[in-house]
């Protein structure tokens, strides 16, 4: 933990190797190649996008919950073909990793993530503002997630979501 | 708020300070160590039933100021609203003298009431959707069996097709109230899942589900009913569908914005894999729901479309123009919108809900 009075040595290479996978994991939703967004985790992987007042409280409701790449891949499916809902853009601001821990192959990081969404009335709002709690793992050496959980500070949804943060 | 003192009992008043006006209670949720409000403008403290009990420098200080000798304590409460439940689900009114409960739901969402919450719950979580439209627009949406397979097209795009089911939506009365509910018949039949049943099923969609689990269904109740969606008048939905089990309650907060709250429960005899089953469920239902997420957008472009029509009406006749307290099956019809605005007008002409019911 890189806590002001603990170790504050970074391991700047794999910190770089964390914070160009975030940026391409947002440029990529973004970009709406949400068909490549599955690409990024392991195939067992946990995704949940959950309020943080739930985190706090120590319940574990969740407004979607993952535990496969089979689901996100659905949920992509569904956005494209059976989902209705406003037209937008969306911006994912990452802010940079903070490593919290190496087990072995595992990495512990999280990272302060705000995504802005702009309508067909061109008002640009924040929609969702949180933090990303992960764990990576590496296959065939490259970074994947393992685990990614979004903490949502703005627990007021507005309208609804769909696109994954 | 809401508060349960030690011994059970349960209070609810208006968080407004009777000084200023001031919210006493600041937080979502919480404890009172000593079971007493405090209003931090004034320091004026009220216990768990919102009655007076403190007010600082009531005699002034050193003979000067302070409240008249027959300050009266009891004339200085906050607002304090009826409450009653049932099975643990919480109702309040504001209303002087309100109809029982029993009386307002009526026989048939009582004992629904108590057939969701038929043993201890605990809560799983909470989520909050704010939607630009007004209240009604969602009351509306949530007795509208009409729009399920319409504007909710997950199902059939990834063909899953139920054949065998059977539906029925009931009304209450006096129109306020409905419940859908679909079940299977009862026949000499295994009651198998869903997932293997969609497995079967796909092909009729364009698309194929990854992984069926979130479909799965495991029956909670041996009666068959598989999704019940119970609207109660005027702001709240109480909800099992397949094994997702949640209340919606529905808040204005102006002419044009409606807050949806969303609490997740299962049962107290939960095991851990049961909880992770309805976690996966709970991807139907809620503000990121695939067969729910589509409710925000209606909402908020009915209002966005009406906006300054107010020379103009809906036309809601789908399966008559009356109000049934029985309709089978659901989805070709209207009938509960009716009993909703029906309810509804009665109350706005000052008609008490007694009389709405006996003008039916």
């Amino acid at each position: 933990m890189n806590a002001p009075n603990g170790n504050l040595a970074v391991d700047w290479t794999l910190l770089a190797e964390i914070n160009a996978f975030n940026s391409a994991y947002g440029h990529t939703i973004d970009d709406d190649a949400l068909e490549r967004w599955p690409d990024f985790f392991t195939e067992d992987c946990f995704y949940q996008i959950i309020a943080r007042e739930n985190v706090d409280a120590g319940l574990p409701g969740a407004i979607i919950y993952c535990d496969s790449r089979g689901m996100l891949v659905d949920r992509i499916v569904a956005l494209r073909r059976a989902n209705i809902y406003p037209e937008h853009y969306s911006r994912h601001v990452i802010g940079t990793a903070m490593i919290t821990g190496v087990d072995g192959d595992a990495i512990g990081a999280q990272a302060s993530y705000v995504v802005l969404q702009t309508r067909a009335d061109g008002e640009t709002k924040i929609y969702n503002a949180g933090r990303y709690r992960d764990r990576f793992v590496r296959v065939d050496g490259a970074l994947r997630l393992a685990r990614r959980e979004c903490i949502y500070d703005t627990h007021s949804i507005a309208t609804l979501l769909v696109t994954p943060i | 708020m809401l508060t349960r003192a030690q011994d059970g009992t349960l209070n609810a008043w208006v968080n407004r300070c009777a000084h200023k006006g001031a919210s006493v209670c600041r937080s979502p949720r919480g404890n009172s160590a000593d079971g007493t409000f405090v209003c931090v403008y004034h320091q004026w403290s009220y216990d768990s039933a919102g009655k007076l009990i403190g007010v600082p420098f009531r005699r002034g200080l050193k003979g000067v100021g302070g409240y008249p000798a027959d300050f009266d304590f009891g004339a200085h409460g906050l607002q304090a609203l009826r409450v009653e439940s049932i099975a643990g689900m919480v109702f309040g009114s504001l209303a002087q003298d309100p109809p029982s409960l029993d009386e307002f739901l009526g026989e048939v969402m009582v004992a629904n009431v108590r057939r969701i919450l038929h043993r201890p719950i605990k809560v799983l979580g909470y989520a909050r959707q704010r939607m630009a439209g007004n209240w009604k627009l969602y009351a509306e949406n949530s007795r509208d069996a009409y729009h399920g397979g319409l504007l909710h097209l997950f199902y059939p795009t990834f063909g899953i097709y139920r054949p065998s089911q059977e539906s029925r939506e009931d009304v209450d009365a006096q129109g306020y109230h409905c419940m859908f509910s679909i079940s299977r018949p009862k026949v000499d039949v295994a009651y198998e899942s869903f997932s293997q049943e969609a497995n079967r099923e796909m092909g009729g969609g364009t698309a194929e589900l990854q992984d069926a689990r979130v479909i799965e269904y495991r029956p909670d109740m041996a009666d068959g009913i598989s999704l019940c969606i119970q609207s109660l008048f005027p702001s709240v939905v109480l909800q099992q569908i397949q094994n997702t089990l949640a209340t919606r309650q529905v808040v204005p907060l102006d002419v044009d914005s409606t807050d949806l709250i969303w609490t997740y429960f299962g049962y107290e005899d939960d095991d851990e894999e049961v909880t992770r089953h309805r976690l996966r469920n709970f991807n139907l239902v809620g503000p990121a729901g695939f067969i729910s997420m589509e409710d925000g957008e209606a909402v908020e472009i009915v209002q966005h479309g009406i906006a300054g029509a107010n020379e103009r009406r809906s036309f809601v006749e789908m399966g008559g123009d009356d109000v049934r307290p029985l309709y089978a099956p659901i989805g070709m019809d209207e009938n509960s919108v009716r009993g909703f605005w029906r309810g509804y007008f009665g109350l706005m002409k000052g008609r008490a809900p007694a009389a709405a019911m006996a003008a039916e």
